[in-house]
């Protein structure tokens, strides 16, 4: 029986890699010109090809970006969902890409920061004091998932106020910074890739090494530290891996709502609550919904494109209202 | 609490310390109105700006009084006072300090309606009008999402929060969509301004505020004051529970909606102004005319402040108002949380 489980979730995991891997190849092909999928191969592997130019510099790097974007939203939702035992958890919602989103817009305007390079601290910075704000509010006995949830929704306003008015205040911030605002892979280049690659990275490797004693700090405390597990190590990590997940995401492509909220959800119908398998599925599944996202938006605005902050809102924004209206979240 | 009675068996019940605060805050928003009216490129003392506003005065002094600051002035106080009678009704409604219109998707609506005006191209008109459709389409639907046999607090709040997180994506959007210049206005307009605000700007909400302040302050507060007890004991003294807050939310929701038509959607007044205008008056329940003037007072002080603060550079309200809002937010998330509530 648990064997026959084991080789079901190894197989959906498969099977989840090669969607994974259409849904990569179809982010190549489709877009402004539409490639066959042939053109798609030569393009990726023949320097001399006609499509080598268009593949490399643009819908690589984009692809790649959503890949590891969507990974890291996916994997941060679900680890926040797991500490602070809240079904409502997502970064998008409590404020922490809007944390990283204020920080970059102050760089942006009042630093001259303007390249990547510079973003991605700033974003860090602000995740993290986010992220350590919202654990704080969170993270104690009396917080309930609706009360958590209020409290990002606050934060959230109050951030996005600020960018507004820092928008406004300098018409050249403007210009930058509301295409980056609503959340998009558009303007990636293999610079962003390689600049966000290495805290993503990190940031995964945590979040995995921790989902052993995070499955024991859902027993509770004590009987966390019996299975051997160090509570207030595992919280300071797991800080540290969405702190760096959502701030190098967000710094890369703006602040994406909902699919840290919608991934966790949908996989745990297929994995149950362990995450040893939950994260994995994550970090697998979460690209597909980003990049799957991303063309949507581009088959749907054509002759231009929506962005993928919108598809996502517009997509997971259902299936919040769903998972509350249903009663499935705690009542105070 | 003091009672007065008549000999005719008619009685009038009142909070001393509420009364004080309330006028206190009305006389305050009166003296930063004459300072702001007499402030600007043409300086006027108080004397010369009561004198204008009683039919004295030059030509000139009359135009700029009653035609530029006075109707910025009376727009400024409308909408603060109508932002903060709102928030006070959605945070006893929903029982939840947090609970205003900027966290709950009405404001977003709004900014959804105005911002697709700025990218299809319209007057200041079309957009007053669309921000208002949208507001009011927005709680609409919040209301529609949220029922099930009635409306409670927690499922609103969520239902609202799940909105606007929908909302700010669609926003996003329609921003990029916009030419540059729009997008500065429409940004402009997100932030809440009352720059250019004439009298066709108040008019509108002092209209819908003449109809709807005596209702929710004559009509809904003592069954509102009930209501903070419980839907069951409210329902027990006599309140007609469902309907009374179908009301109340449609008359917030239309406060709002009007406010942000006149003068964009000013953050964090509807949250503020109860909170400050609780601690004032140390009264429990709503605390419905305090906050009506303590809102005006606040938005008429922080219009002052983001005019004069910084010579040369006039800055929209709402970053002043936003700011300020920022600021005790997360002061009041550390009270909630020390105080074990959060």
């Amino acid at each position: 029986m648990r064997r026959g489980r084991q080789a079901a979730r190894a197989a959906g995991l498969i099977g989840a890699v090669a969607l994974l891997g259409v849904v990569l190849l179809l982010s190549i092909a489709v877009g402004a010109k539409a490639m066959p999928l042939g053109d798609v191969w030569s393009g990726l592997l023949h320097r001399d090809a006609a499509e080598y130019a268009v593949v490399h510099r643009m819908r690589l790097p984009r692809t790649l970006l959503g890949l590891i974007a969507g990974a890291a939203l996916g994997v941060a939702g679900a680890v926040m969902q797991a500490l602070t035992r809240n079904p409502l958890a997502d970064p998008g919602l409590l404020g922490i890409n809007a944390g990283a989103s204020a920080a970059v817009a102050t760089a942006a305007a009042f630093l001259g920061v303007t390249a990547i390079g510079g973003y991605v601290w700033f974003a860090l910075l602000g995740a993290a004091v986010v992220t350590a704000l919202v654990y704080a509010v969170g993270g104690g006995r009396g917080a309930t998932p609706a009360r958590l949830a209020l409290a990002g929704a606050a934060l959230n306003a109050t951030l996005y106020s600020y960018v507004s008015a820092v928008m406004l205040l300098d018409t050249a911030s403007l210009e930058r910074l509301r295409f980056w605002t609503v959340g998009s892979l558009a303007s990636a280049d293999s610079a962003t890739v390689t600049r966000v690659l290495p805290f993503i990275l990190v940031g995964l490797l945590v979040a995995l090494g921790a989902a052993r004693p995070l499955n024991a700090l859902a027993l509770g405390d004590d009987a966390a530290r019996a299975l051997g597990a160090r509570p207030a190590l595992i919280r300071a990590a797991v800080i540290v891996a969405v702190t760096l997940l959502c701030g190098a995401a967000t710094a890369a492509c703006g602040p994406i709502v909902f699919v840290g909220l919608l991934v966790p959800h949908l996989v745990r119908a297929l994995t149950g609550p362990d995450l040893r398998w939950l994260l994995p599925y994550c970090a697998v599944l979460a690209p597909v919904l980003l990049l799957g996202a991303d063309v949507l938006g581009r088959v749907l605005g054509r002759p231009g494109e929506l962005q993928v902050g919108m598809v996502t809102a517009v997509l997971g924004g259902p299936l919040f209202l769903w998972l509350v209206t249903r009663g499935r979240v705690a009542h105070p | 609490m003091t009672v007065i009675r008549t000999p005719g068996g008619l009685s009038l019940r009142f909070r001393p310390r509420a009364l004080v605060v309330g006028a206190g805050a009305a006389l305050l928003a009166a003296g930063l109105g004459l300072v702001a009216v007499g402030s600007g490129d043409y300086p006027m003392s108080a004397a010369d700006v009561l004198r204008t506003l009683t039919g004295g005065g030059n030509p000139a002094e009359q135009f700029i009084v009653g035609e530029l600051r006075l109707p910025r002035l009376v727009t400024a106080l409308l909408v603060g006072a109508a932002l903060a009678l709102a928030g006070t009704v959605f945070q006893s409604l929903v029982r939840n300090p947090l609970g205003s219109p900027d966290v709950l998707g009405f404001t977003q609506g709004a900014s959804t309606g105005a911002l697709v005006v700025v990218v299809l191209g319209g007057g200041s008109l079309a957009l007053a009008g669309a921000a208002l459709a949208g507001g009011l389409g927005t709680g609409l639907l919040i209301y529609a999402l949220a029922w099930r046999r009635g409306v409670h607090g927690y499922r609103l709040i969520l239902v609202g929060i799940g909105v606007a997180a929908i909302l700010t994506g669609v926003n996003g959007y329609l921003l990029t969509r916009a030419p540059l210049m729009d997008a500065a206005r429409a940004v402009l307009w997100l932030t809440g301004s009352l720059d250019g605000r004439g009298w066709a700007n108040a008019g509108p909400l002092l209209a819908v505020s003449a109809v709807l302040a005596p209702l929710l302050l004559i009509g809904c507060a003592p069954a509102l004051r009930m209501m903070e007890l419980g839907d069951d004991t409210a329902s027990a003294l006599g309140v007609p529970v469902r309907r009374l807050r179908l009301m109340l939310l449609a008359a917030a929701v239309l406060l709002v909606s009007f406010a942000a038509a006149a003068a964009g959607p000013v953050s964090f007044v509807a949250l503020v102004a109860p909170h400050v205008a609780k601690r004032l008056t140390r009264a429990p329940g709503p605390n419905l005319v305090p906050s009506m003037t303590v809102g005006a007072a606040l938005l008429v002080g922080a219009d002052l402040l983001a005019q004069r603060a910084f010579t040369g550079h006039q800055l929209p309200v709402g970053v002043v108002t936003g700011v300020i809002g920022g600021g005790y937010l997360v002061w009041l998330l550390a009270m909630e949380r020390r105080a074990g509530r959060l």
